[in-house]
């Protein structure tokens, strides 16, 4: 049996595979997609870390601002190993060949972005998380881990409270597969995706990780807390990285004028846009004075996806921006150890809420939290591993899946579940977007609820077995659901306004939501509360 | 609108063209997208980012190797999947070579030297070290007709890109696993060239990689096939290839 089964193959994962590797842990990496193809590739801008301790930054500094972009919901516990460790996880994918970008003296650059008082976000041009990642892969293949690609996670099976195994549809030969393991991480990315085409993430990125750990028992945490990139192309949802802000980029309305200072916080930025559209006015970004030069030297990607989706010359002309989703803070609940509340389930990266960036992440930060992470949930899984004893699996639930599965194929389509995942992308971003009230909440919660009542009648008109996308797309329209309630449900809860959530019927912080929201499934209800942070 | 795609449906049932109307007049991707909820729920292709950069959507639109994502849609394109793999259904091509073909160049960093980097050192890999791996180099090479083990484009500009890293201080083994089905089995067609998203060069890389090879004392292949034989300037594929000798 192997010691840690890895489910999911972006940065975070292929982080935990190698440190597992470098624990003489056996290892597994499954995954969805191909390991390039991940969400992690993405990533622009940078990553973070005190490189060194000046007159400008410090720890504490990191500490602080990151602090302060979470609303008092960072656990500050996490966030001082996260910050302490922040150089030393940059020197260490330096040293396994991550081309950073260097300053004049020869030192990895480093580029400030809102929300901080100092340069603190490393990179590599802007293509930082698809330079990160596949540099990981490549050690990951020296390293020799195995793959397993094009498996989609249907189910976690535990014993006592204790992960003993996951299913998962092949989706090349449509077998459902248990693959046994002493310790299983998650790291299969974020939930964004659910704002479907609302939202700079990939197709791929539907949350079934969350999704499939709820339903195994694990407490998910702040899934209200929904960032909105304030620069996405205007109908295309595709992100220009806020590094353009940061190398100097304008916000203008239709006047040319500026309202609002481009590096506050995320949130805050992108109500601001949001608010213009209200208004009837659009936005721009004005890159025009920086010239093709500087352009072409700190962020050639966006200046080619400007001029390839819009045909745009950002040195001459100002692109018409929208925000739209684009990472979520919440997910399954971790402890300091990237533990969740299931024994020997840990969970890394943006599947998880790990307690980094509460109610507001800060830009740089998720890279920085996938590698950390990563890292940690290997090292004390494979510990755990050691102490694991193998035992007979019960191989019950492989027949139940599979049944499960061949009466989902033998359905007959009476509704649409293509139609219906455009439908509520566009209904969340409207009613549980930027803005949240009581009314809007209710009648979104109202028509999720409907629409889970559609399920039975939704079936999959492709009845193969070999490479059956629309099952796999019907299965995660069922995750896609059920996280759309959970947010929904969440966003209701939370009286208040905080960081990424707010809500006009309650404009003000309040004291008494110091507190991380949870989620559990209890007999099948979704049951939120508020905790205090451990 | 029309968009016309070779469907694969299964190993059984011969490949063959069907031909959609599509409303939108935006990105093959979009259209694909069209196609899958609107007019055919089993039809299968794989896309992800949509912006260019996980690519995963690479198709071949009118014979030519494209990224679905950042190509625009024009009525009566013709949608194919790559080449040089078997096709599993409809635009999806099995992958799994990608890991076998870098494993066996060993495009990884093998011993970090203690160095400093400089800007321009930095500068030296950056164009490489933005392969997004979307195969399209892959399914232009026409050396994969004649040899499977072909380490081929991508794998070889991957192995430029770590034998000019100044972080490396071995990039012996890299030189040594590119010598054969490597370098010198390339026909320097620059098909992979003109198809590659991210502007990246692989001919050019590879002609980079045999100078150094050379340099390093490697037998100079090209060379050796010319003085064993005569050369008729008529490569195998049955063209005349400029760069044949």
């Amino acid at each position: 049996m192997i010691d840690i089964l890895i489910i999911g193959s972006g940065g975070a994962g292929l982080s935990a595979a190698l440190k597992a590797k470098e624990e003489n842990a056996s290892v597994l990496v499954v995954s969805k997609t191909h390991t390039t193809h991940s969400q992690t590739c993405q990533a622009q801008g940078g990553i973070n870390a005190v490189l060194e301790t000046t007159e400008n930054d410090s720890i504490e500094n990191y500490e602080k601002d990151t602090y302060k972009a979470s609303h008092k919901l960072a656990n500050k516990k996490s966030l001082k190993y996260f910050c302490e460790n922040s150089k030393q996880t940059i020197n260490w994918l330096d040293s396994i060949g991550v081309p950073f970008s260097r300053d004049e003296n020869n030192n990895i650059a480093q580029r400030k972005f809102g929300g901080t008082k100092a340069k603190r976000t490393c990179y590599s041009s802007d293509y930082t998380g698809h330079k990160i990642l596949h540099t990981l892969y490549d050690q990951c293949i020296k390293n020799s881990i195995d793959f397993k690609n094009e498996h989609l996670l249907l189910k976690l099976l535990t014993k006592n409270n204790t992960v003993t195994s996951a299913l998962f549809l092949d989706i090349k030969t449509g077998e459902i597969v248990q693959i046994d393991a002493k310790t299983v991480i998650l790291a299969t990315g974020g939930y964004g995706g659910i704002y479907h085409n609302f939202t700079t993430n990939s197709y791929a990125t539907t949350g079934d990780g969350i999704a499939v750990a709820f339903k195994a028992g694990a407490k998910l945490s702040n899934m209200e807390f929904i960032q909105f990139h304030p620069t996405s192309l205007l109908n295309k949802n595709i992100l220009i990285s806020e590094s353009a802000r940061g190398e100097g980029g304008y916000l203008i309305d239709s006047k040319g004028k500026r309202f609002i200072d481009e590096l506050k916080p995320r949130d805050e930025v992108a109500r601001a846009i949001y608010k213009k559209y209200e208004e009837g006015d659009k936005v721009y970004l004005d890159l025009t004075h920086l010239g093709k030069e500087k352009i072409e030297e700190v962020i050639p990607q966006e200046r080619r996806l400007v001029l390839d989706f819009l045909k745009i010359k950002m040195e001459e002309e100002v692109i018409p921006i929208t925000p739209s989703a684009h990472y979520s803070m919440g997910g399954i609940l971790t402890d300091e150890y990237a533990q969740t509340n299931i024994e020997n389930l840990f969970a890394c990266g943006e599947c998880a809420q790990s307690g980094i960036h509460g109610a507001n992440r800060l830009g740089g930060n998720s890279l920085l939290e996938i590698v950390t992470f990563g890292r940690l949930a290997a090292k004390n899984a494979a510990k755990k591993a050691k102490e694991v004893k193998c035992e007979e699996k019960n191989e019950n639930n492989l027949e139940t899946e599979k049944k499960r599965v061949a009466k989902i194929l033998k359905k007959e389509k009476n509704e649409d579940f293509y139609k219906s995942k455009n439908i509520i992308g566009e209904l969340l971003f409207n009613k549980v977007g930027l803005f949240r009230e009581k009314n809007t909440l209710e009648e979104a919660l109202k028509y999720l609820e409907e629409e889970k009542n559609k399920i039975k009648s939704m079936g999959i008109e492709d009845k193969s077995k070999e490479y059956n996308k629309n099952l796999v797309e019907y299965l995660e329209f069922e995750n896609i659901l059920l996280l759309c309630q959970i947010v929904t449900n969440c966003a209701y809860k939370r009286e208040e306004s905080r960081g990424a959530h707010f809500r006009t019927d309650f404009i003000k912080e309040d004291k008494k939501f110091d507190k991380i929201s949870i989620c559990k499934l209890e007999n099948s209800d979704i049951i939120t509360t508020f905790e205090e942070i451990k | 609108m029309k968009i016309r795609i070779k469907r694969e449906k299964s190993k059984e049932k011969k490949p063959y063209i069907e031909e959609f109307e599509i409303d939108k007049e935006e990105t093959i991707l979009n259209a694909l997208i069209e196609v899958k909820e609107k007019k055919d729920n089993s039809f299968a292709f794989r896309c992800g980012c949509k912006t260019g950069v996980c690519g995963s959507c690479a198709v071949r639109v009118n014979g030519t190797e494209r990224l679905a994502c950042k190509t625009h849609f024009k009525d009566n394109d013709l949608v194919e999947p790559l080449n040089n793999a078997k096709v599993i259904k409809d635009l999806i091509v099995d992958l799994e070579h990608e890991y076998k073909l870098l494993e066996n160049s060993e495009t990884f960093l093998h011993k970090a030297s203690s160095g400093q980097i400089t800007k321009s050192d930095e500068k030296l890999i950056d164009t490489q070290s933005n392969c997004i791996l979307c195969q399209s180099c892959f399914s232009s090479c026409p050396v994969y007709e004649v040899n499977k083990d072909f380490l081929g484009p991508y794998s070889l500009t991957r192995a430029l890109r770590y034998v000019n890293d100044k972080k490396e201080s071995n990039s012996a083994p890299i030189l040594e696993k590119i010598q054969n089905n490597g370098i010198w089995d390339c026909t320097l067609c620059g098909n992979c060239t003109l198809v590659c998203p991210q502007f990246i060069d692989p001919k050019s890389d590879i002609m980079n990689l045999r100078m150094k090879s050379v340099q390093k004392g490697y037998e100079d292949k090209s060379i050796a096939s010319f003085n064993s034989g005569f050369d008729t300037g008529f490569d195998s594929f049955g063209g005349f290839n400029p760069n044949g000798f």
